[in-house]
């Protein structure tokens, strides 16, 4: 089986984030970057399939130079191939214009899986998916929390969760899949795969190999970030110590006459 | 282009989803700033009732597409209807909600029209020709305002931003029927069925109040004191990351950055700490009321009631309470 795995490389969410003095971006200076959350999940979800079918694990990006630390990261768990896409035209690119980018590199490889993260933990799109399922013209399934292949590895039958309720999906492949993290348990980068994957080229392409340098990018944009602002301030309030009834009085209180949803 | 402002609407059971109400008021105000009309798109088998729903609810038009391969949502029906729809009647906006359709649906639709997308939208904007939205960014330490051109622009809405407004029968609204044909093989992929989990609680999208606990409730056992309160006050429950990782709630409780978004009017902290990763999902709430034993705890930072006190006393005598005040008022 051909599985290919999309990898960004974000911000850890533990880290403090700085904007930048205009509020152009975030300032990135010392910034820890790490595989995106769910990217681990979708990688594992890729390893899985292979243990069961055979086959590779491809891993692909769209982003700068030091992208490859991510890459790496998803070789060293066990993938088989990293390729990132690298280009200074790539700039300025909204969701679109990265899933147009994936959508061009990953026609030029042998898939019957796409897996993605549901969404990444930087800006909290979860655009990017289905638009390449779209650019594709392959089916898809989002933010899947359980996945049971058929004997055959011809297709799945999918759980997402939904407000309320599990669907459950029959999906053929190849297919575009997005991942939740409840999907699985993404293993640790092993001893011998970390020393393996730091010796693994990793071959980069730019838009202009795929044809694209002029159709992604700012100018083909339809969404920009104008701006980064810090959020509203939240104020510690009052802080009620004492006894038990005495909280109680307080909370009723708030919620009476406060909050206005208790009568 | 028209100047029209579309929302999605979500449904089940012939009634709208509150998060599509919500959005008509969002549509209004953009409507507004356009000058042109707000229409609900309504796809299904039988609409009739939730036309009227949204009619009563703002919407000045109300399309609706009806059609058996449309009974239950699938990415590749939806998409094909909704960009007819917009290809025919080229609305300035197209509105769909934060949940598993809206957030499945709006972006492969965006793809296939060319369209501007911005999503997870906490306001939206009409303003010098753009959408201007913002939204909530890494892990909520940031505001991002996004900007968004062309035609149609489409905006993934976040849950409880917008107030539902009261249904009034004697609005005027106009349905008009979309003529709808779908290849039933030109949907891929195929639903086998939807499991309802019962809950005995409201939906966490749906609630006014949130009720959530944290790594201090130490076991699956004692969430029932959180429900208990929770019917009392017309609540829903959720949590923080801990229990869920511990197995002791589902997933779908989850709260924060791995979890969902919320922004109720009042939001109950119970034995959560308040790590920025929760936070993440919930900050953005109107009110915060925090009970936990650890004065310490970053969530009284941000609260605006802050209890510190033993949870497992003071919520059974809270939800006691909270029953005696609603009593007393209807009695």
């Amino acid at each position: 089986m051909n599985i290919i795995v999309c990898i960004k490389q974000v911000p850890d969410t533990e880290a403090p984030i700085r904007i930048k003095a205009d509020g152009s971006g975030i300032d990135d200076t010392g910034l820890t970057l790490v595989m995106n959350y769910y990217d681990e999940h979708a990688t594992e979800a890729g390893l899985r399939l292979r243990e069961q079918f055979g086959g590779t694990v491809t891993l692909v990006s769209v982003g700068a130079e030091r992208v490859k630390e991510a890459l790496r990261t998803g070789l060293a768990m066990g993938a088989d191939d990293a390729l990132l896409v690298s280009d200074p035209a790539l700039a300025g690119a909204d969701h679109l214009g990265i899933a147009r980018v994936l959508a061009a590199v990953i026609r030029t490889l042998p898939h019957d899986v796409v897996i993605c993260g549901k969404l990444s933990t930087d800006d909290n799109a979860a655009t990017v998916g289905a638009a390449l399922a779209e650019y594709l013209g392959l089916p898809q399934a989002t933010a899947i929390a359980h996945l049971e292949m058929d004997g055959a590895g011809a297709g799945a039958v999918v759980h997402r969760e939904v407000e309320g309720g599990v669907e459950v999906l029959a999906v053929p492949f190849p297919a575009v899949l997005t991942v939740e993290r409840s999907l699985n348990e993404p293993r640790y980068p092993s001893l011998p795969g970390i020393m393996k994957a730091r010796r693994k080229e990793i071959k980069t392409v730019t838009a202009e190999h795929l044809g694209l340098a002029a159709d992604v990018g700012m100018a083909a944009a339809r969404a920009t970030l104008v701006r980064l602002s810090p959020p509203p301030a939240r104020k510690a309030g009052r802080i009620v110590e004492g006894d038990a009834d005495q909280a109680v009085a307080a909370i009723i209180s708030f919620l009476k006459d406060e909050a206005k949803v208790l009568s | 282009m028209s100047k029209d402002v579309w929302v999605f609407i979500e449904h089940a059971q012939g009634t709208p989803k509150k998060i599509s109400l919500e959005m008509l008021g969002c549509a209004r105000r953009l409507a507004t700033a356009l000058a042109g009309s707000v229409v609900a798109f309504v796809p299904g088998s039988k609409v009739d009732q939730v036309a009227a729903a949204v009619g009563q609810r703002g919407a000045d038009v109300v399309y609706t597409a009806e059609h058996a391969l449309l009974e239950t949502y699938t990415t590749d029906g939806y998409a094909a209807v909704l960009a007819d729809a917009v290809r025919a009647e080229s609305p300035a906006v197209v509105l769909a909600g934060s949940t598993a359709q809206g957030r499945d649906l709006a972006p492969r639709v965006a793809a296939r029209l060319g369209a501007g997308i911005v999503t997870d939208c906490a306001t939206l904007d009409w303003r010098e020709a753009a959408l201007v939205a913002t939204r909530p960014m890494y892990t909520r330490k940031v505001i991002g305002t996004v900007r968004v051109t062309g035609v149609p622009c489409i905006a993934v809405v976040l849950p409880a931003m917008y107030p539902v407004a009261e249904a009034d029968p004697s609005r005027r609204w106009e349905v008009r029927r979309r003529p709808v044909q779908i290849d039933g093989k030109a949907i891929r992929t195929s639903v086998r069925e939807v499991k309802t989990v019962h809950r005995e609680t409201i939906p966490l999208i749906e609630a006014d109040v949130i009720i959530s606990g944290g790594r201090g409730m130490k076991g699956p056992e004692h969430f029932v004191i959180l429900d208990d309160l929770a019917r009392a006050l017309r609540a829903a429950v959720g949590s923080s990351r801990p229990p869920v990782d511990s197995g002791w709630v589902p997933h779908d409780y989850e709260i924060g950055q791995t979890g969902k978004t919320v922004s109720p009017q009042v939001y109950i902290a119970c034995g959560i700490s308040g790590a920025p990763q929760h936070l993440a999902g919930m900050s953005g709430s109107k009110l915060i009321v925090a009970i936990n034993k650890d004065p310490n705890a970053p969530i009284f930072q941000i609260a605006d009631l802050g209890v510190v006190g033993d949870l497992f006393e003071i919520i059974p005598k809270l939800t006691e309470a909270v029953n005696k005040v609603k009593a007393g008022s209807h009695g």
